[in-house]
C-alpha cells in the first residue's frame, strides 16, 4: 500500500539524514521502526506526509505519488495519513473535543472550522472515538488539564477522525510511564486491527516493539540495517543497530498486565539505549 | 455541583447525537450578555461624541497626498543647518540625560527596593517614581521650560527626570526578586551595607541595568523629538516649525532621520544586550 | 584569572590583565570626554541667567498653583470623556490593524520574506514616531479634533502591539502547528487552530497594556490640538491660569492611576 523507493534526505547543512530507503508496507501491517536517536526515524515518517521534504526518491500511497503533490492535493493526501506525536502535540488551550475535531480540518471549510460548526456525522464520530479511547467525560476539559496518557489518547482520537488509511506514529510512549506506555501501544494495536490500518511506529523501546509489532525495521545512520519478524531480532542484530552492549538485560516480552515488574526492567532499557545510541548516530 | 454534573452529562448526550457547540468563554449568560451590551452601548456613545468636520477632512486630504508625496522626495538640503543643529541638540540631550538619569536612578532604585531599605526612604523613593512615571515627558517639559527658560537644558532635565522613574522602578523590582542566598553569603563574611550592595547585589542586577540603560537611551531619543514642541530644544522644534510652515518635504526628511536613528539604536542595543549576558 | 609574582616571589591576584585594565581606562576616558563635550554643547545653548533664577521661578510656580481652583473641575468632565474615548477607540483600531501585521511579520507565519520586510517596516515606522508627532501631522491633515487624536493613537499602537505580538508568535510551540498541518488543514485553519490559541493570552495582555499607555498619551494630545483634556491644559497654560493647571494635573494623575490598576487587574486575570 505504501511504497518508498530510493528515498533520501539531505539537510541544507549537508547532513545526510536518510540514504536510499526501500520499504513496502502492505495493508493492515503494523511496523515498528527502531534505531538510535538521530538515526533518521522521525525524518523518515515526516517525509511520508511531507512535513519534511525528501530530497530524492519516490513515495507512493496506493496510486498517488506523494513527493510531487502540492497545495490542495497535498492536503487531501495528508487526510489519509493520521499522525500521532511524541509530545502529544495537542493545542493546550483548546478543549478535548476541539482537539479531536481538528482531525476533520482537511474535510471542512475555513468558516465552518472557525465557527466550530462541524457536520453532525463528524461530531458523532468524534464522540464515538472519545468513548473508544475512554475519555467521554473529558469532552469539555482543556487539553492541558489532562495527564500524559489521556493526552496521547486524545491525540490518537484526533488522528483516527481523519479516517486515515495509514498511521504515522512518532515515539508514542517516550513521554509516558511504563504502564501507560503498554496501554497506549495496545490501544494503537487494537485500533489498527479494528480498522485494518497500516502503521509505522517509531519507537526506541525494543521490548515494546517486539511485543506489539508484526514487523521490525532497524535504522542506523539513515540506512536500513534490519528488516524482519520480531522473533528474528537477536542480540547480534541489536548490536549492529545500536552498538555494543550487554543485551541480555533487555527482557523477553512480558506476560500481559504485569504492572510492577516491567516498570523496573523497562526503565533500564529506556535509559541505556538512547545514551549509547548517540555514538552511532550521524 | 449537581447542576454542573448534569450540564456535563447533557453535553455528552448531545455530542453523542452529533450536536456540539463550543463552550462560551464567560459561563454566566447574564454576565456575558451584560458585557456585550455594555460594550456596544459604549462604542455607540463614544462614536457619537466624535465630531468630524467632513468639509475640513476633504480639504485636508489634498494635504495628505502632498505629504505622502513628500515622503517620496524628502528634502534634506534647504533646511540643512536647522536639521543638523536640531539633531545635535537632540543627540546631546539624549546622551547627557541618560547618563545623569541612570546615575540618579541607582540610589532611588536602591531606596525603592523594600528588601534593602527602611520604610520612610522606601515611601519617598516610590513617590518620586510614581510622579515621574505618571506624567508624560511633555508635561514635565512645560514646567521645566517655565523654570529654566527655553533651550536644551530644560529638555535634558526633563528626560533625566523621566529616566529616573523608569530605571528606578525596574531596578527596584530586580533587586526585590534577586537571589537572597548570595546576599546572605556575603553578609555572613561580615560585610557592611555598601559592601553587600557591591559584592552581592551589583553583580546580579548589572547586566540588566546596562541593557535597560541602552533601551532608555533609545526612548530618550524618541522623546527628545517631541519635547521641542513646547520649547525644550532638539529636533522636535525643527519638525514643529517645518510642519507649521507646511514644508512637508523637510518634515518628511526629519521623520526619516528619526526612524533611521531609532533603527540604529535598536540594532546596537540588541547587540549590547547580547554582549552583557 | 591573572596571577603574577612580585619581586619577592609572592603571588598577586588582580581581576584583569594589564592590557584589559588599560583598555578599560581608555573606554572610560572616551565616555567621560563624550559626556563633557555634550554637556558643553548644552551649556553653550543655555541662558544661565534664567537658570540662576530657576529656584525662585519654581517656588513662584508652586505658589500660583496652590490652592487648586476646584470648581474648574466641572468644565473638565467632557474633555476627560473625550480623552478616554481617544485612548479606547484608538487602541481598538490600532489593535485590529496590528493583528494581521503581526502575522505577516512573524518568521513562522509570514507568507513570503518580502511581505515580512514590508510588515517590519510598518512596525518600525509606527514605533519610531511618537503619538504626539503623529497627532501633529494628522491635525494639519484632518484639522483639530478628537478624530486626529484617535487615529494618532491607533497609528502609534500598531507598532507597539505588532512588535510584541509577532515576537509572541515566533515563540510558540511548533509541534501543535505541525500536528494541525498533518491533518490536511489549510493555511488559515493552521493559523486558527495551531497558532491563535497559543498567542491569544499574550495578545489580550498586550492590548490592555497598550490601552493603559494610551490613556497617558491621550492626556497630552490636546497640546497640539488633537482633542481631549490636553486642550484645556494648553489653554490654561497660555492664559497663565496655574491654579487650573494643578486641577488638570490632579485629574490626569487620578485617571492614570485608575487605568494602571485596571490594566494590572485584567492582565493578572488573563495570565
Amino acid at each position: 500500500m505504501l511504497t518508498l523507493s530510493g528515498v533520501g534526505k539531505r539537510y541544507p547543512t549537508g547532513d545526510r539524514a536518510l540514504t536510499d530507503i526501500e520499504l513496502t508496507l502492505p495493508k493492515g501491517q503494523v511496523m515498528a521502526l527502531i534505531g538510535p536517536s538521530g538515526a533518521g526515524k522521525s525524518t523518515l515518517i515526516r517525509c511520508v506526509n511531507r512535513l519534511v521534504e525528501p530530497t530524492q526518491g519516490s513515495i507512493r500511497l496506493e496510486d498517488i505519488e506523494l513527493t510531487k503533490l502540492s497545495g490542495q492535493k497535498l492536503r487531501h493526501a495528508r487526510r489519509s495519513m493520521g499522525m500521532i506525536f511524541q509530545e502529544y502535540a495537542l493545542v493546550d488551550r483548546l478543549t478535548v473535543m476541539e482537539n479531536v475535531l481538528s482531525g476533520q480540518l482537511g474535510y471542512v471549510g475555513f468558516w465552518r472550522s472557525f465557527l466550530r460548526r462541524y457536520p453532525q456525522e463528524a461530531v458523532v464520530e468524534a464522540f464515538r472515538l472519545l468513548e473508544r479511547v475512554g475519555l467521554p467525560h473529558a469532552l469539555d476539559k482543556r487539553a492541558d488539564a489532562l495527564s500524559g496518557g489521556q493526552r496521547q489518547r486524545v491525540g490518537i482520537a484526533r488522528a483516527l477522525l481523519q479516517s486515515p488509511k495509514l498511521l504515522l506514529v512518532d515515539e508514542p510512549t517516550a513521554s509516558l510511564d511504563p504502564k501507560t506506555s503498554r496501554q497506549i501501544m495496545r490501544l494503537i494495536r487494537e485500533l489498527c486491527a479494528e480498522r485494518d490500518l497500516a502503521a509505522i511506529i517509531n519507537i526506541h523501546d525494543v521490548a515494546l516493539a517486539k511485543q506489539f509489532a508484526d514487523r521490525i525495521v532497524g535504522l542506523r545512520a539513515g540506512e536500513i540495517v534490519f528488516d524482519g519478524q520480531p522473533s528474528e531480532l537477536t542480540s547480534e542484530i541489536l548490536t549492529t543497530i545500536y552498538g555494543e552492549e550487554d543485551w541480555d538485560t533487555t527482557p523477553e516480552p512480558m506476560e500481559e498486565d504485569e504492572e510492577e515488574q516491567p516498570a523496573v526492567v523497562r526503565s533500564t532499557s529506556h535509559e541505556v539505549m538512547p545514551a549509547l545510541a548517540t555514538g552511532g548516530a550521524r | 455541583m449537581n447542576t454542573a454534573d448534569t450540564l456535563a452529562e447533557r453535553r455528552q448526550q448531545a455530542a453523542r447525537r452529533g450536536q456540539w457547540r463550543r463552550l462560551a468563554v464567560i459561563e454566566n449568560p447574564r454576565l456575558r450578555w451584560g458585557l456585550a451590551i455594555g460594550a456596544v452601548v459604549y462604542l455607540f456613545l463614544a462614536l457619537a461624541s466624535v465630531e468630524v468636520n467632513w468639509a475640513r477632512v476633504a480639504e485636508g486630504s489634498a494635504r495628505a497626498v502632498n505629504f505622502l508625496g513628500a515622503f517620496m522626495q524628502p528634502d534634506f538640503i534647504s533646511r540643512y543647518d536647522d536639521i543638523v543643529a536640531g539633531l545635535m541638540e537632540s543627540l546631546t540631550m539624549t546622551l547627557t540625560s541618560t547618563v545623569v538619569g541612570v546615575l540618579l536612578a541607582i540610589p532611588v532604585g536602591l531606596g525603592a527596593a523594600r528588601n534593602i531599605s527602611p520604610l520612610p526612604i522606601y515611601l519617598i523613593c516610590r513617590a518620586i517614581i510614581a510622579v515621574s512615571r505618571t506624567f508624560q515627558e511633555i508635561i514635565i517639559a512645560i514646567l521645566f521650560v517655565v523654570m529654566f527658560g527655553f533651550g536644551p537644558l530644560a529638555g535634558m532635565i526633563t528626560l533625566a527626570f523621566a529616566t529616573i522613574g523608569f530605571m528606578a522602578k525596574l531596578l527596584a523590582e530586580d533587586i526585590e526578586d534577586l537571589d537572597w542566598r548570595q546576599v546572605e553569603a556575603v553578609r555572613a563574611t561580615g560585610a557592611g551595607w555598601l559592601q553587600i550592595i557591591n559584592q552581592a547585589v551589583q553583580p546580579q542586577v548589572m547586566p540588566r541595568l546596562i541593557g535597560l540603560s541602552v533601551y532608555r537611551l533609545d526612548i530618550n531619543f524618541r522623546e527628545s523629538a517631541v519635547i521641542g514642541i513646547v520649547g525644550a530644544g532638539g529636533i522636535g522644534a525643527t519638525l514643529n516649525t517645518s510642519l507649521s510652515r507646511y514644508e512637508y518635504d523637510t518634515s518628511a526628511a526629519i521623520l526619516l532621520i528619526i526612524i533611521a536613528i531609532v533603527l540604529l539604536c535598536e540594532y546596537s542595543s540588541s547587540h549590547v544586550r547580547r554582549w552583557t549576558q | 584569572m591573572p596571577v603574577s609574582f612580585t619581586s619577592q616571589g609572592l603571588p598577586v591576584w588582580r581581576r584583569r590583565t594589564t592590557r584589559a585594565q588599560w583598555l578599560q581606562y581608555l573606554a572610560w576616558l572616551a565616555g567621560v570626554s563624550l559626556f563633557l563635550l555634550c554637556w558643553k554643547l548644552i551649556s553653550d545653548n543655555t541662558m544661565w541667567v534664567f537658570v540662576e533664577d530657576a529656584g525662585r521661578q519654581g517656588s513662584d510656580l508652586i505658589s500660583r498653583m496652590m490652592p487648586p481652583r476646584w470648581e474648574y473641575a466641572n468644565v473638565l468632565w467632557k474633555p476627560m470623556w473625550d480623552t478616554l474615548n481617544i485612548a479606547t477607540l484608538g487602541t481598538v483600531i490600532g489593535v485590529m490593524m496590528a493583528f494581521p501585521v503581526a502575522f505577516l511579520a512573524a518568521r513562522n507565519t509570514t507568507p513570503h520574506p518580502l511581505v515580512r520586510s514590508v510588515a517590519l517596516m510598518v512596525i518600525v515606522s509606527s514605533r519610531s514616531i511618537n503619538s504626539l508627532i503623529w497627532a501633529m501631522l494628522l491635525v494639519t491633515i484632518l484639522g483639530p479634533g478628537v478624530l486626529a487624536g484617535i487615529i494618532a493613537i491607533a497609528l502609534r499602537s500598531i507598532g507597539f502591539v505588532g512588535k510584541l505580538l509577532y515576537e509572541a508568535i515566533e515563540e510558540i510551540h511548533p509541534t501543535p502547528v505541525e500536528a494541525i498541518s498533518a491533518t490536511g488543514a489549510s493555511r488559515m485553519q493552521v493559523m486558527n487552530y495551531g497558532v491563535l490559541p497559543q498567542v491569544m493570552p499574550a495578545f489580550a495582555g498586550i492590548s490592555v497594556y497598550r490601552w493603559d499607555i494610551n490613556i497617558r498619551e491621550s492626556t497630552v494630545l490636546g497640546l497640539v490640538g488633537a482633542g481631549g483634556i490636553g486642550l484645556q491644559l494648553n489653554a490654561s497654560i497660555n492664559s497663565l491660569a496655574w491654579d487650573q493647571v494643578s486641577v488638570i494635573f490632579i485629574m490626569i494623575f487620578a485617571t492614570v492611576l485608575v487605568s494602571e490598576w485596571i490594566s494590572a487587574r485584567v492582565r493578572h486575570a488573563i495570565i
